[in-house]
């Protein structure tokens, strides 16, 4: 298998503070893989480095085996990489339909002249295709009812669906998630369950933040575990659980006791 | 016939059904960047008065026809817009808003003291021979602004910036290249503003620099805010109601500019979202006349 991501090295620092520290870590084509850590362990960090909203200080991130440390965001985005927040940023003032149509953003071309000559066929048919492939998307995360409702009027498990429909629609190769089950009811968490399986099955990567045990023995091919910026370990769910050092910083001293 | 017509209006009227519909260009532009886009601007007198300038120069230096003008100085403002965009557009909310309120006041300051702009005494513009009146021009521009921005709106351009407005990081997440597209609302917007600017000088044969101060673009930015940041419907009816209100209100004298203010505090705490804020009028009037969506949404309607 090769790394469709690779991070090599990763650090960055906020003045004094390294947040994420000389990380290395591949995600490989077509897994489930998760990072887990206690809070400002840098989890999210990560994603933000990944995503280029940071740039890493040092050291070098690749996806599909090209660096894309330092690019802009949009152009990470561009190139096949999905994201979802940790505090949910939806378009709220906007429907849902539309915020699935801005995630797929990247999958038109038609700029200003489109829009002054939106009657012409070209220009319809793709608004079309964009149309079908957002429909697509809600239906993946079973949405596509509420597709005229305003997005800050879903419920908040909903939202959450809703960003991963947004970011399903840039077709991604590699989706991030970041803590896609919190706040969400056990139920909820189940279907969510189902819904990333499939998302995965579907050809997609999926690299994922989360804070819920179960939730991510149960869903992940494999586990990496960051503690105060550094990566203590790294394996499948069994072996990640069984680690000592997991165990001391995560789990809590005497939890095998 | 049309002349005939036009000269049966009484001319007060007729100035003022003019400004309305200047009121609803500029409007509709500064609606493109502050509405749709989310960056308030608090100098969009300035590009007015460029394209004002422009168009005037070019009919009195060059005699080029007035159709041509129209769209030069639309073009000419649009590039210095898009000029001064790259820079100022990297800041949001309040700094941009001081930094456009700047460009403005150095615009006016620079049409102050250049020769060809005539200094403080401004330029005298000549009427356009057009076999079209001059009320009927400005009508068919505004309506052509109501259907681009109309247009704008619903289309892949439109939702980048809106999503822009929402959350920019969310939207750079997202693949748009916010820098690139905040320009490009700020040219079409600026587009807008001169054209408005230069069928403005036309119209009423005098233009002096100090006509787009500060107020004008405050004047403009009302406009907006009243009917509704983002919503078309409500620019154009906010851009109505404010170019005709001081002509309204003009039995008021001296009282008529309280009355004004004490309006527009009003408006904001009863109806903070603009008079025709957060409706969505296509929607509306497409369910009244029965018309069912095409294509995918039919077919997402239909499994419901």
């Amino acid at each position: 298998m090769t790394a469709l991501l690779k991070l090599d090295n990763a650090t960055i620092r906020f003045g004094g503070l390294v947040a994420v520290n000389g990380v290395n870590l591949d995600v490989e084509e077509g897994e489930i893989m998760a990072l887990i850590g206690p809070n400002g362990a840098g989890k999210s960090t990560i994603f933000n480095l990944i995503t280029g909203i940071y740039p890493p200080t040092e050291g070098g991130i690749s996806f599909k085996g090209k660096s894309i440390a330092g690019l802009q965001p949009h152009v990470i985005a561009g190139g096949g990489i999905g994201r979802t927040f940790q505090n949910i940023r939806l378009f709220n003032e906007l429907t849902v339909l539309e915020n699935v149509l801005i995630g797929a953003h990247t999958r038109g071309s038609w700029n200003l002249t489109g829009a002054l000559l939106k009657l012409l066929p070209p220009v319809r048919r793709e608004e079309g295709r964009l149309l079908e492939l957002a429909i697509h998307c809600l239906s993946q995360v079973d949405l596509a009812h509420k597709a005229y409702e305003q997005a800050c009027n879903l419920p908040y498990g909903e939202q959450r669906r809703l960003e991963i429909a947004r970011a399903l629609a840039i077709e991604p190769a590699l989706i991030l998630l970041d803590e896609p089950a919190a706040g969400m009811n056990p139920q909820e968490k189940q279907t969510l369950l189902t819904m990333v399986r499939n998302i995965r099955a579907s050809g997609v990567t999926v690299f994922l933040v989360e804070h819920d045990m179960k939730f991510v023995m149960g869903l992940s091919d494999r586990i990496a575990v960051l503690d105060y910026g550094v990566k203590i370990a790294d394996g499948k769910p069994e072996e990640v659980r069984a680690n000592p050092a997991v165990i001391e910083a995560y789990l809590g001293k005497g939890a095998t006791n | 016939m049309l002349q005939g017509f036009v000269n049966s209006i009484d001319p007060y009227f007729l100035q003022i059904l003019v400004n309305i519909g200047i009121g609803i260009i500029l409007a509709l532009g500064l609606n493109i960047i502050t509405g749709l886009t989310g960056q308030l601007s608090l100098g969009h007198a300035a590009f007015m008065s460029v394209g004002a300038f422009a168009g005037a120069l070019l009919t009195l230096k060059t005699g080029t026809p007035f159709y041509l003008t129209l769209i030069l100085s639309g073009l000419f403002t649009a590039a210095v817009a898009a000029l001064i965009g790259w820079p100022i557009l990297r800041l949001t909310g309040d700094y941009l808003a001081i930094c456009t309120l700047g460009f403005a006041e150095i615009v006016k300051v620079v049409f102050l003291n250049l020769e060809i702009t005539n200094k403080a005494l401004g330029l005298t513009v000549p009427p356009p021979q057009t076999a079209l009146p001059m009320p009927v021009i400005v009508l068919i521009v505004a309506i052509l602004t109501i259907i681009a921005s109309t247009f704008i709106q619903n289309s892949r351009f439109g939702r980048a910036l809106k999503a822009i407005r929402d959350d920019e990081i969310a939207a750079e997440s997202m693949g748009i290249n916010i820098a690139r597209y905040k320009v490009q609302a700020f040219a079409v917007s600026a587009f807008m503003a001169g054209t408005g600017g230069c069928l403005y000088a036309h119209f009423l044969g005098y233009i002096n620099p100090s006509d787009f101060g500060f107020l004008k673009s405050v004047d403009m930015l009302s406009m907006i805010v009243l009917g509704g940041l983002g919503s078309i419907p409500g620019a154009v009816f906010g851009a109505s109601i404010l170019s005709a209100a001081p002509e309204f209100l003009r039995f008021m004298s001296q009282y008529r500019m309280m009355v004004y203010g004490a309006l527009m505090v009003f408006l904001m705490v009863f109806r903070p979202n603009g008079l025709l804020g957060g409706i969505n009028f296509t929607d509306l009037v497409l369910r009244k006349l029965g018309v069912r969506p095409r294509g995918a949404l039919r077919n997402l309607e239909e499994k419901q």
